[in-house]
């Protein structure tokens, strides 16, 4: 029984993929670059020229990280501004080729991006589309390519069911052809071993937030002689590809963070996933639900991430019962966004909308404990009991219209 | 986006009145859909002499605010005629709960609107009103008054009144209707679009619905 005297505990923070906290040493390695180094790297003076040198160590340090040269990185405020200047500075570049292709799981900066240039009339778009856990099928890659396609764009790992694509294969295929690829890497940097060296990838998209570096900076790969245009105009910064001074601090709080990152993943990696799996176990023992993605566990899916469905309940009530009982997660239900329409990728992989109401995404991350996993299965089943006695949803009303992916999974696990 | 609820709100959710569901009701309605993640199920007892509500409860398929806004709904209701009951506006129980992000005001529509609906349902059972016939004219009133329960997510108004109604042809049993949009609202489209379909699918003998969104600048449409 717990006492009132006892203390409320400190939070349960699941919602690692939307943003991480920044971890101590990064933060200590960014300060003195507010404090008292706060030059301009294009100054020609003392304080310029640190800043200078702070820029290309980190842009060396980034470079190693990820397996590819400094000169291929260029640095943004984020992986939707690194997504935007890929995408956008390609077909600045190429305006003949009239094409594009990209997965139906893609994050917003690629999809409504492409979108807009489809509804204007400027690009034909082809959207891939996935299996029911989130995979993209090379034959469907291969169709798609046509002689005009100015370039592929496939997320490397998916930020909301963790599936991660097979860029060797898919990269390989669009090699072949002789078309440019383009992959958002935000989720991936840091929980999977990453060698742009020998992926088949042309761009890639990073970010510092997702893997305990700051926020409002990111990055650009760009393929040594991948040819791309910028997209604003300003100074010559960043291989005049990315004008405005740079933010120094978050560039190396950001490389700082991504440096930890590469360096401990076979040690913390391992770890979150054996937690991940004991969420899941906890959380998919409970009656009618759902797992969203791939196998817990299995290589194709981001260690920290576990999406799954709750049945005849909506998901932003089951996030709110959870946030007042101070566990924080994400949804993937039309109430939760602000445009009031489910995830795309949640309906992408085959369900319903009743069934993407119904999400809930658990990412956790190297701070993560179990014993935090075991209070979030605990509120986890206490809010579901609750929400579940006072559903005006009626199964039986609505079983016919479950997805046949669903149903063959509800069958399996209603027999249990 | 993050959503913010008043404590009100936050109160009636975790801890909602009037849950349940009443064996010996002689009114019931369910509003709203399971698709879109948001239905009310409300049973009640109505007193055929005083037609005042003895007793109310409700079920609730939606987000913290549809059980908040359910919960205050029938708080509002019980031990009122039904005659009361019919006049109230959605923002007596958005002013009760010390207000509702824009994004969650549909919940306030459909929490009166379903109490509304239950109570047209015992009025037609009790020979207060007649039912609506089949071969009565739908009128361009008729559209207009069930676009009012379709609500903005930016700005928390009806279509009607936000002047979006571009065009409405009824033809038989099909019916158009072509809303202006503006561009900057595109993040909308998709709801607004299923939204102004599924209640105008809901329309006496209407059996399929076209909703035609056409771009303006919100400027024009606004002022």
């Amino acid at each position: 029984m717990a006492s009132a005297a006892e203390s409320t505990p400190a939070p349960v923070y699941f919602d690692n993929g939307d943003s991480t906290p920044v971890l101590p040493e990064v933060v200590e390695a960014m300060l003195p670059w507010f404090t008292s180094s706060w030059g301009n790297p294009a100054s020609l003076h003392k304080l310029g020229l640190d800043a200078e040198e702070a820029l290309d160590t980190a842009r060396e340090s980034l470079a190693n990280s990820i397996g590819c040269t400094a000169k291929e990185i260029i640095f943004t405020s984020g992986a939707t501004e690194a997504n935007n200047l890929a995408l956008s500075g390609l077909r600045a570049q190429f305006p003949d080729k009239r094409h594009v292709v990209v997965s139906a799981i893609e994050h917003a900066s690629v999809r409504n991006l492409v979108k807009r240039w489809a509804k204007i009339g400027d690009v034909e778009l082809t959207e891939l589309q996935v299996d029911g856990e989130g995979r993209v099928d090379p034959d469907s890659l291969r169709n798609a390519i046509r002689d005009d396609t100015l370039f592929v764009s496939i997320i490397h790992g998916n930020n909301e069911i963790g599936t991660i694509q097979d860029l060797n294969t898919l990269g390989g295929i669009c090699r072949e052809r002789g078309v440019l690829l383009h992959s958002d890497m935000a989720q991936s940097l840091g929980k999977i071993p990453l060698d742009l060296a020998k992926l088949p990838v042309d761009l890639a998209s990073f970010n510092g937030h997702k893997s305990h570096g700051p926020k409002g900076v990111g990055a650009l790969y760009v393929r040594n002689r991948t040819k791309l245009r910028r997209i604003m105009e300003g100074g010559p910064q960043e291989f005049s590809l990315r004008p405005g001074t740079e933010n120094v601090p978050a560039i190396v709080g950001f490389v700082k963070a991504a440096e930890i990152a590469v360096r401990d993943l076979n040690e913390v990696m391992p770890r979150v996933g054996t937690l991940t799996k004991r969420l899941a176990d906890g959380v998919l023992a409970i009656e009618h639900v759902r797992l969203n993605g791939p196998q817990i566990g299995s290589p194709d899916r981001l260690p920290g991430n576990l999406n799954v469905t709750f049945r005849y309940i909506e998901g932003e009530a089951i996030l709110m019962s959870l946030n007042y009982a101070g566990v924080y997660v994400s949804s993937g239900s039309a109430c939760s966004s602000r445009s009031l329409v489910p995830s795309h990728v949640l309906t992408a992989i085959g369900l319903l909308h009743e069934e993407a109401h119904g999400s809930i995404r658990y990412t956790l991350a190297r701070q993560n404990t179990e014993e935090e996993v075991d209070r979030a299965i605990e509120q986890t089943k206490s809010a579901v009991d609750r929400l579940r006695a006072m559903t005006a949803f009626v199964p039986e009303e609505h079983s016919e219209r479950e997805s046949d992916h669903a149903k063959t999974f509800y069958k399996k696990h209603d027999d249990t | 986006m993050a959503i913010k609820y008043s404590q009100k709100v936050i109160r009636e959710f975790t801890n909602p009145a009037n849950v349940g569901d009443i064996d010996n009701a002689n009114a019931r309605a369910t509003e709203g859909s399971a698709a879109c993640g948001d239905m009310i199920t409300y049973s009640l007892v109505i007193d055929p002499e005083t037609h005042i509500i003895e007793e109310i409860k409700f079920l609730s398929y939606g987000c913290a605010s549809n059980i908040a806004t359910a919960s205050m709904a029938t708080k509002i209701a019980k031990g009122r005629t039904i005659e009361e009951v019919k006049k109230l506006n959605p923002k007596v129980v958005t002013e009760k709960l010390d207000g509702l992000p824009a994004v969650k005001i549909h919940c306030s529509v459909l929490a009166i609107n379903g109490l509304k609906s239950a109570i047209r349902q015992w009025e037609i059972d009790h020979g207060l009103i007649e039912m609506p016939t089949e071969n009565r004219e739908l009128t361009r009133d008729d559209v207009l008054e069930t676009l009012r329960s379709v609500t903005h997510p930016e700005t928390g108004v009806n279509i009607v009144k936000m002047n979006m109604i571009r065009d409405i042809v009824i033809d038989g049993t099909t019916i158009y209707v072509e809303l202006l949009v503006g561009e900057t609202e595109e993040m909308y489209y998709e709801n607004i679009e299923e939204e102004t379909r599924e209640h105008l699918e809901g329309l006496p003998g209407i059996t399929s619905a076209t909703v035609k969104l056409t771009e303006n600048t919100p400027l024009k449409r606004r002022k």
